[in-house]
């Protein structure tokens, strides 16, 4: 028996999320008093791969294959497959991304194995097997019981707090059979230089209280003072005074920073369907009764443009 | 080419969520229910694509699992221009179910391009678009935020995290669509309503699959504490309370 872990690299180094789900993985281990298994593929080295090591995996399996390397999901589902049952896995840990969606619901059928999608926690039990997911995108939860032997739980991000705890492993070099590759990939491309919304620790963001698209300069000099990524609302992108990646909400991206600021964004619930998980949301609004301030942790009744320049000189006094 | 639209009948986006008999089910009361966000996306981009007459689409058919009650949204999709409706009538239990039924409807009913949204606004799973692939043994193709023909070959971009690429897929094949598919979701015009009414919406009986997952009861989020209030002439409390008592910066 094991519970399996799905890792990402990046250009063979782990992103921290992987660090994340292997201790979520170890914690259910120890629930299940079993082992961690983790999964990397790709062309990582040994002194990368033994960092999963300090999350407390017991086993690290490596799968360097050339058929892998671009996300072929049909494939890598294959891959995942053979490797939980080469492990006899019972709970598969995969994060809940952009390839953990792509992945963990192909798994789930090919494995026969009840699908968990987006846990913010542990399971509350094992027997039955109960999860905690968000559901009517964050409006409500829910307890759900998974009834196959086998079990796939995606992590929401940024949602586990964790610890390094360094454990004696061992590294397995693994040569899965890969079968035929349906889709191919032809141009990448990648950001670079930038800290990701998915990633990032503090994101700032503005609403259509910044008045325009040329008024964005004090929120990317507090993103920058903060080490922070922006993000806008979903009319902002519309209008085209930021780029799209940035839209955050029920129809753009879902993210969970330890710190969201809110700036000129009345808080409309589609908006605070992709930002709600915050750990802590600060909102600079001139409505005192905008809906923002009954999600948010801190707030100020102000002109976004008068606050934030204050605000930026208040973070560099600190730094 | 035939492409398939999973299409999911949610609840406005603007609904409050409240639950009856113990908190094991949704409160259905004075709930305007809407087609998945994704999947009137993914129909457009399919309209759209079907108007140049180069890229050969013959038809467009939405298909949903539910009950008589997902029908007025079935309508919706008809009245915007899909060709036809497929209702699979059974009370979805999990997403393996609902992509377990679809997945049999297909085995008789050939599709070219299946598309699915990112997720559902209910139950947030993430999971049916990718199942009903594996079911079919079928690549699919997930994030995908736009789709073109080009010679009777799909072209699409899929987002990963950190950027995009540019993926060519062999079909039949399943499409995850999320934001950037389509720009704005297509409105029915008054002509595509009462055309609507008489175009195909086809009944099919389901077949046994069982759940794998079972939902035993929903909870309200822990209520907030007040939003602690801070003058705008004080920005520099706000920043001390963020380092020292939120601990976030
Ligand atoms: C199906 C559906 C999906 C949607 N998905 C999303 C989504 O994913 N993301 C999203 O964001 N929206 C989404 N929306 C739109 C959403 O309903 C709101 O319209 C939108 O979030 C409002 O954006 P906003 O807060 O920037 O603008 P507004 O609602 O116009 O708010 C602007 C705010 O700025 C304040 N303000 C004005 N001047 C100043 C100033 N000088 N300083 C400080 N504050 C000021 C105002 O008091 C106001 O509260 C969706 C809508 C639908 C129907
Ligand atoms: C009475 C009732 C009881 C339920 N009990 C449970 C339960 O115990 N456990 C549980 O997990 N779920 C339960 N559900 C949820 C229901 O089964 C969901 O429809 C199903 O889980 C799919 O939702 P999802 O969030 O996984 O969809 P996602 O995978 O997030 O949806 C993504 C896309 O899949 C397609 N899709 C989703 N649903 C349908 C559909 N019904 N027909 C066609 N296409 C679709 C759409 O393209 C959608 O955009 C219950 C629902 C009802 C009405």
């Amino acid at each position: 028996m094991s519970v399996l872990v799905f890792t990402e690299n990046w250009d063979g180094k782990f992103k921290k999320m992987s660090f994340e789900l292997v201790s979520y993985a170890s914690k259910i281990a120890e629930m299940l008093n079993t082992q961690t298994v983790a999964l990397s593929i790709g062309d990582v080295q040994e002194d990368e791969l033994k960092k999963l090591g300090n999350y407390a995996a017991d086993k690290i399996v490596s799968v360097n294959n050339d058929k892998l390397n671009n996300l072929d999901n049909q494939a890598y589902t294959s891959v995942i497959a053979e490797v939980a049952t080469k492990e006899e896995a019972t709970v598969i840990i995969i994060a809940q991304n952009n390839m953990g969606k792509a992945l963990a619901p192909r798994l789930s059928v090919k494995l026969k194995a009840g699908l968990g999608a987006g846990v913010s926690k542990l399971p509350a039990s094992v027997e039955p097997f109960t999860i905690f997911k968000k559901v009517y995108s964050g409006k409500a939860y829910s307890n759900v019981v998974i009834k196959s032997d086998i079990k796939i739980l995606t992590l929401a991000q940024n949602s586990f707090e964790f610890e390094e705890n360094a454990k004696s492993h061992a590294i397995e070099n693994f040569e899965p059979s890969v079968g035929d590759v349906k889709t191919s990939v032809s141009n990448v491309q990648k950001q670079t230089g930038k800290i990701l919304l998915n990633d990032a620790e503090i994101v700032i963001s503005g609403g259509r209280g910044m008045k325009s698209g040329d008024q964005w300069a004090p929120i990317e000099e507090l993103a920058e003072v903060l080490g922070a990524a922006t993000a806008c609302s979903r009319p902002v992108s519309d209008e085209g005074w930021r780029p799209h990646e940035e839209h955050t909400g029920q129809t753009g991206k879902i993210i969970a920073p330890n710190l969201y600021i809110a700036a000129g964004i009345s808080g409309a619930i589609q908006h605070l369907a992709g930002i709600s998980s915050s750990k802590c949301i600060v909102a600079i609004n001139t409505d005192k009764d905008a809906p923002i301030f009954e999600a948010a942790d801190y707030g100020i009744i102000g002109d976004a443009s008068k606050v934030l320049p204050d605000f930026i000189e208040a973070v560099k006094e600190i730094k | 080419m035939k492409i398939l639209i999973c299409l999911s009948n949610v609840p406005d986006t603007t609904t409050k969520a409240k639950f009856v008999n113990d908190n094991t089910a949704f409160d259905t009361t004075g709930v305007q229910w809407i087609i998945n966000p994704w999947d009137e996306l993914a129909l457009t981009r399919a309209i759209e694509l079907k108007t140049d007459a180069a890229n050969t689409i013959e038809n467009i058919t939405v298909i949903t699992v539910g009950g008589k009650d997902a029908e007025p949204t079935m309508r919706k999709a008809l009245a915007i221009g899909a060709d036809d409706a497929v209702r699979i009538d059974v009370e979805p239990k999990d997403a393996y179910f609902v992509a377990a039924q679809i997945a049999e409807y297909l085995k008789s009913n050939p599709f070219d391009l299946i598309f699915s949204g990112i997720e559902s606004a209910d139950y947030n799973g993430s999971a049916v678009g990718g199942m009903v692939a594996e079911f079919l043994n079928a690549p699919s193709v997930s994030a995908v935020s736009g789709l073109n023909i080009e010679g009777g070959q799909v072209k699409i971009t899929r987002d990963i995290d950190g950027g995009q690429e540019e993926v060519s897929v062999e079909m039949p094949a399943v499409l995850t669509v999320q934001k950037g598919i389509a720009k704005e979701p297509m409105i029915a015009a008054m002509r595509g309503i009462m055309m609507a009414r008489k175009k195909p919406l086809n009944v099919v009986a389901p077949v046994e699959v069982e759940a794998l997952t079972e939902i035993v009861n929903f909870e309200m989020p822990q209520p907030k504490p007040a939003c602690k209030m801070i003058e705008p002439e004080n920005v520099k409390e706000l920043v001390d309370l963020l380092q020292n008592e939120a601990k976030v910066i």
